[in-house]
């Protein structure tokens, strides 16, 4: 007994120990007037830490560079920003409880946060009943516009309508035939509804479809699918979701489904990150479809790599999610400054229009809470990088896609008391 | 006939990946009646054992031998993974024997802490621990029993725990040292990537197979053969039906039924090691890998009849081929021109997940009708 308390003991200090390292806020001193306390809110463990913990270290990055360049203005006063992190867990209600915690409890004027989009459903009410704002960072599925999240990821028309275009005007498979697979949730069903329409648009044809529940890794029957339904090649749309693409992509190589036979596979949800993880060696010849890719080559997109890299350790990659991260960090600071509180109400309004020289380009802030950007098309290659084959203008977002049967004719904008959530075009 | 081929492969392909997960079960839960639920994350040890040896096979001493590196991670996982389980058996599930219910708690809790563990502890020192525990464990019963005798057997173990400590982290900072992927903790998913002679297709009678998925059937068939071969004809096999079939009896004649229950359990969890080298051809390795089988796993157990290896192989194999012939579609192929509400019907279950909610109802059924499974016997359920 004296053993086992003794051991309870010495636990309790090595977690008090734990906590009180992992507690330090904010950057670098300097000479500041006041604070102003954010909330970042990610998994930091269970299945999707992985993912989400690379935004936490971006947010913390871009703060960081905003305190050391004097923090933000408000009314003549300096404020140093500090965070607050919160861990959802992977459990999509966490995510709502801490939001509230933050909201209720630490009275923060933003939180930045969330991945899936089960965990942004989850947060979707609890920002709306508070009247608060959160930032959401990730490439969606889009289909939502609420006057209480700021969206900077892509919408479907940002990423998988001109990679579909690309794919089947462009491609080595020009003109192939489409098989689509994607894990079974909400975005790859939403995304594979778009792209279904635009193909039939296109004069081109859909021979397959087939979803994978999540944390099934058997792709064989898939696979014979794909072969029976595109026996000389075709097009390949990838929705699936991490780790599902490593056991996808072992296989296909594995099964004869290469470029090298004729089918080429776009992903929409495989960046850097997940190159490398997966091996490039299985991936290289196929494509993805980002905003950001390290491999852009001007000043910002370098600066913003090796700041990421100096910072967080020189094996460390950035990809089009981080991008997002950090552009909506400034985002806000720039909204703050402007609508000169830190009110919602007066920064939301601020925050429609303010633009902002990302490491992708320029982005502006749309009526509609969306960004509009650049959308970059690239062929993953051996180095576990992209080459970047086509880059559009900059593309205004759909929240309501005009090529989903649901949402057709439909937009969102809230500058307009009289338009809001949906209007009718 | 090529359609016959291909459809009948798919299904045994898919089928010995359940099988290979599944065998360690079997023995478990399927001969001693334990609910081990951390037998996925004994899996997913075995698929961190092939990440680690493929990273270690690339070191300039062992790089000349580095095409063999699978075959020797099939070994080393067996180790590694019955090790684990004769430490979790001793400390854990012999205290627990008779109460189900408490087997379940404490191996689900056992299967977050392995989970969380190779999370946070760099894979290196956790080679060395796994090395520690190896040599605690066993270097005390090498010594012929003669040295045992002449000095006291406490301290010998004492000290014999001190050397195996210091060993892991002597081997612990060495691989950490010459590794530098294994020096760090990280949550992040790994991959093992198949020797070159493994990767790509062969062809047989004008059908392609992939490589690994042949591989994969092979360590199922050795497996199946080996403990079939070791139940049936070694003298511990014997004791290990013995104990199966009536516990008080073979005790009273003799049998330590200890020592067979550590083997026992040593081996179906060095098989959930094996099964973990042939998942990690498949998929990428990280801590949630075992998870995604220990459904199956138990799917396959129930379904064959628990305590019958017979059962496991031919209600591994039902499954395989039943998910490739719904999944895939095949009727639709050798039957055309069905009737349109038919061939509706089977095209709406012709996706993964409609062809896993197919099977599970088929499987419900099923038992409704044979609730011990395909080949009940009567063996030891947890006694009182």
């Amino acid at each position: 007994m004296r053993i086992s308390r003794r051991i309870l003991a010495g636990l309790a200090t090595a977690s008090l120990a734990v906590t009180a390292t992992s507690c330090g806020g904010g950057g670098t001193s300097g000479s500041f007037d006041d604070t102003v306390t954010v909330g970042i809110l990610h998994s930091l463990s269970g299945t999707m830490a992985i993912s989400e913990s690379t935004l936490v270290d971006t947010e913390k990055m871009a703060i960081e560079e905003i305190n050391a360049a004097g923090g933000v203005t408000v009314g003549g006063k300096s404020y140093k920003i500090e965070y607050i992190v919160e861990d959802g867990a992977s459990d999509w209600p966490t995510f709502a409880e801490k939001s509230k915690k933050l909201i209720d409890q630490d009275g923060v004027p933003v939180v930045f946060g969330g991945w899936t989009s089960a965990s942004r459903k989850a947060m979707l009410p609890v920002y709306e009943s508070k009247d608060a704002f959160l930032y959401y960072p990730i490439q969606y599925e889009a289909q939502e516009c609420s006057n209480n999240i700021f969206y900077t990821g892509a919408t479907p028309n940002q990423q998988s309508e001109p990679a579909t275009d690309f794919m089947y005007k462009r491609s080595p498979a020009a003109g192939g035939d489409f098989f689509l697979v994607g894990s079974d949730y909400v975005f790859p069903r939403t995304s594979n509804t778009i792209t279904k329409a635009q193909v039939k648009q296109l004069g081109g044809k859909v021979v397959g479809e087939d979803y994978l529940p999540l944390g099934n890794t058997e792709v064989a029957p898939i696979i014979s699918k794909i072969k029976k339904a595109l026996p000389e090649g075709g097009i390949i749309i990838n929705t699936l979701n991490g780790d599902q693409n490593v056991a996808f992509f072992k296989q296909i190589q594995d099964a004869g489904i290469t470029p090298s036979s004729g089918y080429y596979v776009m992903n929409y949800s495989i960046a850097e990150e997940e190159i490398s993880t997966i091996g490039p060696e299985f991936l290289e010849g196929h494509y993805g479809a980002w905003n950001y890719m390290m491999s852009i080559d001007t000043p910002a997109s370098k600066k913003f790599a090796a700041s990421f890299k100096k910072r967080w350790g020189s094996d460390r990659v950035v990809a089009d999610p981080q991008e997002s991260a950090y552009n909506m960090v400034y985002l806000w600071k720039q909204a703050v400054e402007d609508a000169g509180t830190f009110d919602d109400n007066a920064v939301r309004e601020a925050l429609v229009g303010q633009k902002f020289d990302a490491p992708q380009g320029p982005v502006e802030v749309m009526p509609n809470h969306h960004l509009s950007q650049t959308v970059r098309i690239g062929e993953i290659n051996a180095e576990g990088g992209f080459t970047i084959l086509e880059e559009t203008g900059v593309v205004l977002p759909q929240a309501w896609n005009q090529k989903h049967p649901s949402s057709k004719g439909f937009a969102c904008d809230w500058t307009d008391p009289s338009k809001g959530e949906k209007y009718k075009l | 006939m090529e359609l016959l081929l291909d459809s009948l492969f798919n299904g045994v392909a898919i089928g010995s990946v359940l099988l290979v997960a599944a065998l360690g079960l079997a023995i478990v839960f399927g001969l001693m009646g334990v609910i081990n639920l951390a037998h996925g994350e004994l899996m997913m040890l075995g698929a961190y054992t092939t990440y680690v040896t493929q990273l270690i096979f690339k070191l300039p001493v062992l790089k000349p031998f580095y095409n063999s590196y699978i075959i020797v991670s099939i070994f080393l996982a067996f180790i590694v993974s019955g090790v684990v389980g004769i430490l979790l058996e001793k400390t854990i599930i012999r205290k627990l024997y008779g109460s189900p219910l408490e087997t379940l708690l404490a191996t689900w809790g056992v299967s977050l802490i392995l989970q969380q563990f190779v999370r946070s502890v760099p894979l290196a020192y956790g080679t060395g621990l796994v090395i520690s525990l190896l040599i605690g464990l066993f270097l005390p019963t090498t010594f012929p029993s003669k040295i045992k005798e002449s000095i006291n057997f406490k301290y010998f173990k004492f000290s014999s725990w001190i050397f195996a400590a210091l060993t892991g982290v002597l081997t612990g900072s060495v691989i950490s040292s010459s590794v530098s992927k294994l020096s760090r903790a990280s949550a992040r998913n790994v991959d093992v990537t198949a020797p070159s002679w493994m990767r790509g297709q062969v062809e047989i009678i004008g059908t392609a197979f992939p490589k690994t998925r042949l591989m994969i059937i092979v360590i199922t068939l050795i497996s199946v053969i080996a403990i079939t071969l070791f139940l049936n004809q070694s003298a511990w096999g014997m004791r290990i039906r013995a104990v199966t079939q009536n516990r008080q009896m073979s005790d009273c004649l003799g049998i330590s039924t200890e020592k067979v229950d550590i083997i026992t359990f040593g081996i179906g969890s060095g098989l959930a090691g094996v099964a973990g080298v042939a998942v990690s051809l498949l998929g990428s390795v990280g801590p949630n890998v075992g998870g995604n089988y220990i459904v199956g796993c138990f799917m396959v157990v129930v379904l064959g009849g628990v305590g019958n290896l017979l059962g496991t192989v031919l209600a591994s194999f039902g499954i395989g081929i039943m998910t490739d012939l719904i999944g895939a579609g095949r009727l639709l192929s050798i039957w055309p021109d069905m009737p349109l509400p038919l061939s509706n019907t089977i095209n709406f279950f012709a996706t993964t997940s409609m062809a896993r909610v197919m099977i599970f109802a088929l499987i419900v059924i099923f038992l409704q009708f044979k609730p011990t499974g395909l080949f009940p016997q009567k063996g030891r359920m947890v006694e009182n």
